[in-house]
């Protein structure tokens, strides 16, 4: 059949709305793969960790100090009480509010910068070197990742934050903070078993 | 299902300008490096891949040339060590993986009577990255930085005390870089498969080919981060002193392994899943009816998928693992024959219950089938513990791995790509000449491996750039080598018959093969926004099953826009603003690719280097409209 099939007009999909909201907006879609894959990445890393662990007869390691509790305590305080206010701006862009999505934002942008330093902090009391041993290698590789993942989601939110308070809000935007909301939730998420794995696990074996 | 009839829109041919004008791509080098075009993209992407299919070809034939006599100096030692690493390197990481993620790039929207792909940015921005690992492996090979342990490096030798210098680290970053691509396509391709789907084309209705590529792209999702994650923390061992993988120290060295493999036996099954997707296509269209048992073949493409990722460790039988273990991963390897068995049976059956017709691209599709069986053969010998104890890293190993990934994977794709070439170029290739490199690659590849398993039963290792003559191995390697050049004289021609038939081939028209599949409902090539209006499918071909094919109007004429609709129904749901062409995916690219390249030489690369790529994703992800007028930061006039 080298001709063009035949074809016939039969209706108009130019009723359809031009947005939706949560998992029928085709971005939501693009940024559950995307946790999909970093929490691959996070799982593998928490299997390395385990595998090495497994391999060891003590962790952690004769010499190595615990890691401190204070600001890792603080840090996951904090992170924890950060999702009324990001559960709240979630509600706020579900409901496109653009001034409650403003102020959310500005607030997550705050509670972002805030939470950094201590993490900055907290790195000063993992007491082992990267280098020192198999155990300080695991404990740093899982508290980059995951730090990695705060930085991104802080910078993500400032920007967010300065396109909003300049630009007339639309419906895309107010999914795009749908979207940062729910990638914080995961990034929060995250955190408790690395957490439980670097700070109790060493204090349990 | 029932739709508002409405025909206040634009008649055909207006229409179809007015769309051209909206798709079109701004003129010149510019519009070639903004274009958002999953055709345009596909095209580069696949033109890339063939050219470094033939440099590593042209490395093969090196490597067989040295080894045609014993004792030849063509290649010295570390000649051949860095000859077998590029090659295979290449042929895997920028060859194999790209290109079948490239042919769901073009096709996908196609068959899904769709614009473009989910995120047309992010393709953009997968094909920039990918074209950067291809030069950090091929550049590096050029200053004479090739890397030389291999496809896969495992430390030790790959740690800084026995290989220093940067060859492991340019091997581990080029990782980096096709991974990274290959991840934005794939999540590109599941988004697009599950919420672009036209009305009616319910996850029932949906051709085996989409179902393959998103297969496909969820095992890449699972397993890509793996490797990423491995190749990391080799270069942080070698850069910062971690000490992952040095066990005087606390680390392990099988963790290496284990994590690559945990990407490395998918990987397998990621090129061939799409080409499952490939050989489906053409046996339906070539044997005029649809798949015998298309729900057996997609269970099988799924089950293949899950169990693909409980095998890694049958590469490691070698290394002394528990008892227990070895037993586990010998049966489930061997499990995997079942479900790849139960395909071989549903093309056979298909064949034989159709009317088939011995176009070239079937011809590929006997091939394959031929070739596949005796690689899974192979395959099924070395998936028992013990006697991949004795084969491990002999000539038998590297024989069965061609015959699986050439088999495989290489024959289904110069299949597809005789299949759709008319549709991408508007051409017909000659069948004379797609004869002739048929029967010269085929015939020639198995002249050239087959008596590889006979060398590697008779012992000779895999990876010796030479051997004695007393060994009694000369002759079947002077066969092996022929076998090679007649199979790359025969792929010469077939490409010089994909570049001739440009000018010289016959005209196609929209639908030469008389195929199934939406994508021949377009025309050939097709235009950049390839439909003028949104098919509705009632079946799983719906070019055999409707006359005249029925059309909805509605979405967008002059602003970029598709249809999205429901996971499971296919209900239309919205209507989406497809994204603009953009200068932002190939600046956001290089600057990935200076921090990747950065990070070679110091950890500080990570940290300066981010915030180049930082602004380069402000710009490419700021949305375009009116500033605020209320608040503290509003427009002032
Ligand atoms: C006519 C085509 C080809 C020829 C003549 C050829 C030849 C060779 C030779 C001589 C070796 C080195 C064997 C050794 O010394 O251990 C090799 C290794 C390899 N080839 Fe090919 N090859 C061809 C095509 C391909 C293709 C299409 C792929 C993948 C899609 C591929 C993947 C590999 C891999 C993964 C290795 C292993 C490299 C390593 O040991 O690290 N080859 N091939
Ligand atoms: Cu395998």
């Amino acid at each position: 059949m080298a001709t063009q099939k035949e074809v016939s007009v039969v209706g108009s999909l130019a009723d359809l709305p031009d947005h939706a909201n949560g998992a029928r907006h085709l971005v939501w879609w693009g940024n559950l793969g995307f946790m999909l894959i970093e929490g691959t990445g996070f799982a593998l890393a928490i299997a390395a960790y385990l595998y090495v662990l497994s391999h060891s007869s003590a962790w952690p390691p004769a010499g190595d100090a615990l890691p401190d509790l204070g600001w890792s305590g603080v840090f996951t305080l904090g992170l924890l009480l950060s999702e009324i206010p990001n559960l709240w701006l979630l509600r706020q862009a579900r409901a496109k509010k653009e001034q409650a999505v403003r102020i959310g934002i500005l607030l997550m942008t705050v509670i972002g910068v805030g939470l950094t330093v201590i993490r900055l902090l907290e790195f000063g009391h993992l007491n082992v070197r990267w280098s020192a041993d198999g155990y300080g290698s695991m404990v740093w590789l899982l508290m980059v990742l995951h730090t990695t993942h705060v930085f991104t989601e802080l910078g993500e939110t400032a920007v967010q934050a300065l396109w909003l308070f300049t630009h007339e809000v639309g419906d895309n935007q107010f999914s795009d903070v749908e979207d940062t909301a729910n990638y914080w939730t995961f990034v929060v998420l995250f955190w408790l078993p690395i957490y439980g794995l670097v700070y109790w696990m060493p204090r349990l074996s | 299902m029932t739709f508002a009839l409405q025909s206040n829109e634009p008649k055909t041919s207006e229409r179809h300008a007015r769309l051209a004008q909206t798709w079109a791509d701004a003129p010149g080098i510019w519009g070639f490096l903004t274009t958002v075009d999953h055709k345009r993209i596909a095209a580069r992407y696949i033109l890339t891949t063939v050219v470094l299919l033939f440099a590593a070809g042209m490395l093969a034939l090196h490597m067989r040339l040295q080894l045609s006599f014993p004792e030849l100096k063509v290649l010295g030692p570390q000649g051949y060590n860095e000859a077998f690493s590029l090659h295979g390197s290449t042929m895997l990481f920028l060859v194999s993986v790209p290109v079948m993620e490239a042919m769901g790039i073009w096709l996908v929207p196609l068959m899904l009577g769709q614009r473009a792909l989910a995120f047309p940015r992010l393709a953009a921005f997968s094909f920039w990255l990918y074209v950067g690992g291809v030069m950090t492996l091929w550049v590096s090979h050029a200053l004479d930085i090739t890397p030389d342990l291999g496809w896969f490096e495992y430390p030790p030798l790959s740690g800084s005390a026995y290989s220093p210098g940067h060859r492991a680290d340019i091997w581990a970053q080029m990782i980096t870089f096709t991974e990274v691509a290959a991840l934005a396509a794939s999540v590109n391709m599941v988004a697009t498969i599950l919420k672009m789907r036209p009305p009616g084309m319910t996850l029932a209705r949906m051709p085996l080919f989409l179902w393959a590529m998103l297969v496909a792209s969820l095992m890449t999702i699972f397993a890509m981060p793996a490797v990423m994650l491995v190749t990391s923390m080799l270069i942080s061992d070698r850069l910062v002193s971690t000490v992952f993988f040095a066990p005087t120290q606390g680390g392990d060295i099988l963790l290496f392994q284990h994590l690559f493999w945990f990407f490395g036996h998918p990987e397998v099954y990621m090129i061939f899943i799409p080409a499952v997707g490939f050989i489906t296509a053409i046996v339906e269209t070539f044997s005029r009816r649809t798949i015998v048992g298309h729900t057996a073949m997609v269970l099988s493409v799924v089950a293949i998928g899950v169990l693909a990722f409980g095998l890694w460790v049958h590469h490691m039988f070698a290394v002394g693992l528990p008892k227990l273990g070895n037993s586990f991963f010998t049966a489930a390897s061997l499990a995997i024959a079942l479900p790849a068995g139960i395909q071989v049976f549903c093309w056979i059956a298909t064949i034989w219950s159709g009317r088939p017709q011995f176009y070239t691209p079937f011809l590929w599709v006997i091939g394959f089938i031929i070739t596949f069986v005796m690689g899974g053969l192979s395959g099924v010998m070395t998936a028992s513990a013990p006697l991949d104890l004795q084969l491990t890293d002999t000539y038998f190993v590297v024989a069965h791995f061609h015959y699986v990934l050439v088999g495989g994977a290489i024959f289904p794709l110069l299949g597809a790509f005789c299949y759709w070439y008319p549709k991408a170029t508007g051409r017909m290739m000659s069948e004379r000449w797609g004869w002739a490199s048929f029967l010269l690659i085929v015939g020639g590849f198995n002249l050239g491996f087959f008596p590889m398993h006979i060398l590697g039963l008779m012992g000779m290792p895999r990876r010796v750039y030479t051997y004695d003559p007393s060994l009694g191995w000369s002759t079947l390697n002077m066969v092996a080598t022929l076998g090679s050049a007649i199979a790359v004289l025969g792929g010469l021609i077939f490409v010089a018959n994909a570049f001739l038939s440009l000018w010289r081939g016959a005209p196609a028209g929209p639908d030469p093969w008389g195929g199934s599949t939406l994508e021949w409902a377009a025309s050939s090539p097709p235009p950049q926004h390839n439909f003028d209006y949104t098919p509705v499918v009632n079946s799983i071909a719906p070019l055999w099953s409707e006359d005249p094919l029925r059309m909805l109007d509605g979405v967008g004429v002059s602003r970029r826009e598709v249809l999205v609709s429901s996971l499971a129904e296919a209900h239309p749901e919205y209507r989406q603003k497809s994204a603009q062409p953009s200068i932002w995916p190939l600046l956001a690219a290089i600057a990935v690719s200076i921090m990747f390249i950065g990070s070679i030489f110091t950890p500080w690369a990570v940290v300066w280097g981010s915030l180049p790529i930082a602004g380069a994703l402000t710009a490419w992800f700021w949305p375009q409209r009116p500033r605020s007028k209320t608040g503290p930061l509003r427009v002032r006039v």
